[in-house]
């Protein structure tokens, strides 16, 4: 049957098994949105912003682990995705991005609403396309699919300019897919396995430190049991929250720049560091020249341009996390008779551990008169629900959120990390809802970046996604102004909110509800009638303006080298 | 330390640029670069010189394998390759100059392509060695044009790049 080449893209889509989509219409996608008007099959939601529709596909992939879609038109509309694309390929997230485009024939020709969409987003997509043919469109659809799940994940821009929309052909989908340049190296080498056991094994102040690599690649379980199996501590990266249960007593919580004292300490006393899908950013390093100089290092990715990139590295595996810590379990079972002699002398690094998270845990001073910050998330932690996701935005909100949320499962945080793009949490939310109608999905923003796509209060309330917006609203651009306190003498250039917003009016303009906590004893009551709510809510806490995000590595200090209260 | 890259790969749209973004998104160097398709329908090859310490072109190595459009990366260590460039050089060439440069022709094996009552044009090939000599011999009397191919290697054996 012929059918013309929008509605094929939509049958593409149908195949990929793709139930929702977020997209903004336009010139060049005008055709493919005569066809989504009648295509029962796939949901479609139209945020108010591209750069939103972006961030809500990948909240979407983030909260799912499928393939996130968006759609946007060409010319301005495919430059508002460019931030959100960013967002997801330093993330490593599984997107897909359509984009109209000038007819063929004027490409080139700086036509009405033609950019170059192609060349602006090549260093931030994992691969593009242009499809030039009716003809090309199903396998196009389907390589960008599958290039875009599997290996290291990320997004993959496909440019459908719109008389490709409009020409006549027949839709044959294929089943299977051979790139003969992507060829992405899933299984760990069983002799590099072996030899990782018996690092291990000969170890006596060994860390787990964990990325975002292993939520993406579904291994929070087997590492959940390597870990116990072995006794050894793990600690995570932001991207790794939710791998390993914070709730165990081998969890050391987040290392890095804001990480708990007693990851950072273990880090630098380490003699074996196991990273598992993590990349030695600097945030997490800290000077690199100090890093960890005790340390042997395994490091395991799917990614064989993560290894080696930041840190020397003894013993490198190159697979699937899911797969080789799988195959690492085994391998210790196989050595069952050693297990017990390595508990035992792992007992003083315990020793060690417990002193340092005693010493310097993660903590707050309490008021009675201010709502502290960490106070709200520790509310919110207790009152939400079990399998609740969180999204955050960027800032010191979302550093006390890292910090205090305590996070057990996988994919329950969607947080900008590698861009660490401001205006992400709310989009991000509203595509994890989408997903997930029944959860509980709340974003926790600043009073800064909620600002940056506000807008999509309306496409909240239009598609009756309930989620629940928390506002730390410190009438500051708190990250930064820490900053200048600690290191620029107070001098808090451009970053006092000066103008308040009224943010439960803001809720009622949007036809959303509204609830303001000012004092301590308010907290509790506002998240309750908050959560309680059916449809989506702002939450603002007026919190203490000056409060900061410690313990703290400074930019370019060693890992144990923590400002604890300054 | 210098260092030569052999790429395979597809025939497609924007191959070209995704490496280059690769090296100045990256701050690699690219000291030449040459381009032109293989004997397989679809694939042209690449010849990059580059410079960098071990761990520089081990990243370059790899992230070239990273790009889909790439099927092979051959990384020619010291003596495994022979390298060829050719350039094409016009020379400044009057009275006395004349013999001399068809003497340094001569040793070189090098050829003249034009000839104007000022100037020779010559053609020469070699490792890219070779021309860096016989550059410096002609400098002194007066280069008015130099164009360079840029390296291309192959690897020595009876075998391909693909077996
Ligand atoms: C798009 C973007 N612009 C600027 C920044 C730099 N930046 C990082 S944190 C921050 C302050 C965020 O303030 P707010 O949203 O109020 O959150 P808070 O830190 O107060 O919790 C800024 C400006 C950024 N990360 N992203």
């Amino acid at each position: 049957m012929k059918m013309n080449g929008a509605r094929i893209m939509l049958e593409c889509l149908k195949k990929e098994g793709v139930d929702t989509i977020f997209g903004y219409p336009g010139g060049t996608v005008i055709n493919l949105y005569d066809e989504i008007f009648s295509f029962k099959d796939i949901h479609h939601i139209l945020p108010r912003h591209e750069q939103a529709g972006t961030h809500a596909a990948d909240g979407y992939a983030r909260a799912t682990g499928r393939v996130g879609v968006c759609i946007a038109t060409s010319g301005p509309g495919a430059t508002n995705t460019v931030t959100g694309i960013a967002t997801a390929y330093m993330d490593s997230i599984p997107m897909v991005i359509i984009t109209g485009q000038v007819p063929t024939a004027l490409i080139g020709n700086d036509a009405f609403q033609e950019v170059d969409i192609i060349g602006i987003t090549r260093p931030c997509t994992k691969h593009s396309f242009l499809i030039r043919d009716v003809k090309d469109i199903a396998l196009t659809m389907k390589k960008a699919f599958y290039i875009a799940s599997t290996g290291r994940p990320g997004p993959v821009l496909v440019d459908f300019p719109k008389d490709v929309q409009i020409a006549q052909g027949e839709f044959h989908y294929p089943d299977t897919v051979d790139i003969r340049g992507y060829k992405p190296n899933l299984s760990g080498h069983p002799r590099q396995v072996e030899k990782a056991v018996a690092m291990i094994l000969e170890s006596k102040r060994p860390v787990m430190y964990v990325g975002g690599g292993a939520v993406l690649g579904g291994a929070a379980e087997p590492l959940t049991i390597l870990a116990k199996n072995l006794t050894v501590p793990v600690t995570t990266t932001l991207m790794g929250l939710g791998a390993f249960p914070e709730s165990d007593d081998l969890s050391l919580g987040m290392l890095g720049m804001h990480g708990a004292y007693c990851a950072n300490m273990a880090m630098t006393h380490s003699d074996l560091i196991i990273a598992v899908g993590a990349r030695f950013d600097d945030r997490v390093t800290g000077k690199l020249s100090t890093f960890a100089p005790h340390a042997k290092i395994i490091h395991i990715d799917v990614d064989p341009t993560s290894i080696k990139k930041n840190v020397r590295v003894d013993l490198p595996i190159v697979g699937d996390v899911k797969d080789v810590l799988t195959k690492m379990i085994k391998q210790a079972e196989k050595n069952k008779d050693k297990l017990a002699a390595f508990e035992t002398a792992l007992e003083p690094w315990h020793g060690d551990i417990n002193a340092w998270k005693e010493k310097h845990p993660i903590a707050y001073k309490h008021s009675n008169t201010t709502i502290k910050p960490q106070f709200v998330i520790e509310k919110l932690r207790e009152l939400s629900n079990e399998d609740a996701i969180i999204s955050t935005d960027v800032g010191q909100h979302q550093m006390w959120t890292a910090q205090f949320f305590k996070f057990n499962k996988p994919r329950t945080l969607l947080t900008s990390g590698g861009l660490g793009t401001m205006g992400y949490g709310l989009p991000a939310a509203m595509g994890a809802q989408a997903a997930f109608p029944e959860r509980q999905v709340i974003t926790i923003c600043g009073d800064g970046g909620v600002q940056m796509n506000i807008q999509e209060m309306a496409t909240l309330v239009q598609n009756r996604l309930p989620v629940k917006i928390v506002i730390l609203n410190n009438n500051f651009l708190g990250m930064v102004r820490q900053w200048q306190e600690l290191f620029f003498d107070k001098r808090y250039s451009s970053t006092c909110m000066e103008l308040p917003i009224d943010y439960i009016k803001l809720a009622d303009a949007y036809g959303a509800k509204g609830f303001l906590a000012t004092k301590p004893e308010e907290v509790e009551d506002v998240i309750r009638r908050g959560f309680a709510e059916d449809g989506p809510v702002i939450m603002e806490f007026k919190i203490a303006r000056e409060e900061k995000v410690l313990p703290m590595v400074p930019a370019g200090a060693s890992l144990n080298e923590m400002v604890l209260n300054a | 330390m210098q260092h030569t890259i052999s790429v395979i790969v597809e025939n497609d749209f924007g191959v070209l640029s995704r490496i280059a973004t690769l090296f100045s998104g990256r701050g690699f160097n690219i000291d030449s670069l040459s381009v032109a398709p293989t004997n397989e329908e679809g694939l042209s090859r690449m010849t990059i010189v580059t410079r960098g310490d071990d761990q520089i072109l081990e990243q370059i190595n790899k992230q070239l394998n990273k790009l889909i459009d790439i099927l092979k990366v051959i990384d020619f260590s010291d003596g495994s390759a022979i390298e060829r460039e050719l350039a094409l050089i016009k020379v400044a060439a009057e009275d006395d100059a004349r013999a001399e440069v068809l003497r340094i022709v001569d040793i070189f094996r090098a050829k003249i392509i034009d000839v104007t009552p000022k100037s020779y044009t010559i053609e020469v090939t070699g490792n890219p060695v070779k021309i860096d000599a016989i550059l410096e011999l002609l400098r002194p009397l007066g280069l008015k044009e130099l164009v360079r191919t840029g390296s291309v290697a192959i690897g020595r054996g009876a075998k391909g790049w693909n077996g």
